[in-house]
């Protein structure tokens, strides 16, 4: 576990941190992308290649701008005069450090047994291709469908009224 | 305790992630910031497949990486229409404040 892992680490939960705490959301969405991009990075350290490129390509390259679109669509970027933190926000802050504390916990609590720093794997973008167009066709065939769905029914739900219909 | 896992520190910075998504989809009011904190969390699950991938037993498989690849596709879908349905909120009832969506009659 090197240097680098802590620096990318501090990245990422400093960027998720700001994303959800920040008031303006126009900055909030921009604090995500960081934390997007440290766990590219994450995943590159890990040595997977593909899904480290794949998770700049879809996180960074479409979901943060499809959230930057929305915040500028809803006027996101003006504050409320109530606040930006619900009522119940101490319940919230509760919950999430109750499940934080349980998952860190379970994970000091087995990390005697987790396995040693083993040889890296070697995964070339064929071997890849090629487990998706073999063991993994169907599951591929399904997120085809579902993408398909998910694009129709996402211009659908956004579209415009029509005036009449209402 | 010796030489520690390396996949203790993902595990960890997976778990903090999940919990600090949480917590934002939590105690936020804004719609959009509540989707933001569930991104952050199908991430964490992310990270931790393919931490457990790397440093399981049998990593040519493939298989852990798959389930992320997958995964990542699944959460692009779900943000797209999820950010549809706030944008049509936002027309219907002029707000995204999920406090002030109390009501299933337009």
């Amino acid at each position: 576990m090197g240097f680098a892992f802590y620096i990318v680490s501090a990245l990422t939960i400093g960027g998720a941190l700001a994303a959800v705490l920040l008031k303006n959301l126009v900055h909030c969405a921009l604090a995500l992308t960081l934390a997007f991009l440290g766990l590219a990075l994450l995943f590159l350290q890990l040595d997977a290649q593909f899904a480290g490129f794949a998770q700049i390509l879809v996180y960074i390259g479409a979901v943060a701008i499809l959230v930057v679109f929305a915040i500028l669509l809803t006027r996101g970027s003006e504050l409320p005069k109530e606040g930006v933190f619900s009522k119940t926000w101490p319940a919230g802050l509760a919950i999430a450090a109750a499940v934080f504390a349980v998952l860190g916990w379970a994970v000091l609590r087995v990390a005697p047994w987790l396995p040693q720093e083993m040889a890296t794997p070697s995964v070339t973008v064929h071997q890849i291709g090629v487990e998706l167009m073999g063991r993994y066709v169907l599951p591929l065939e399904i997120v085809a469908v579902l993408l398909t769905a998910a694009l129709l029914g996402a211009v659908i739900v956004a579209m415009h009224e029509k005036e009449g219909a209402r | 305790m010796g030489m520690a896992s390396p996949l203790v520190g993902y595990l960890l910075v997976a778990a903090l992630v999940f919990a600090i998504g949480l917590a934002g989809a939590l105690t936020r009011r804004n719609a959009i910031l509540v989707l933001i904190g569930i991104e952050l969390m199908l991430n964490a699950a992310n990270l931790n497949l393919i931490a457990f991938w790397r440093y399981g037993p049998h990593p040519e498989t493939l298989t852990g990486m798959m389930f992320a690849i997958f995964s990542i596709a699944v959460a692009a879908a779900e943000a797209a229409v999820g950010l549809g349905l706030v944008i049509s909120i936002y027309r219907h009832a002029k707000t995204t404040d999920l406090e002030q969506m109390n009501r299933m009659k337009g």
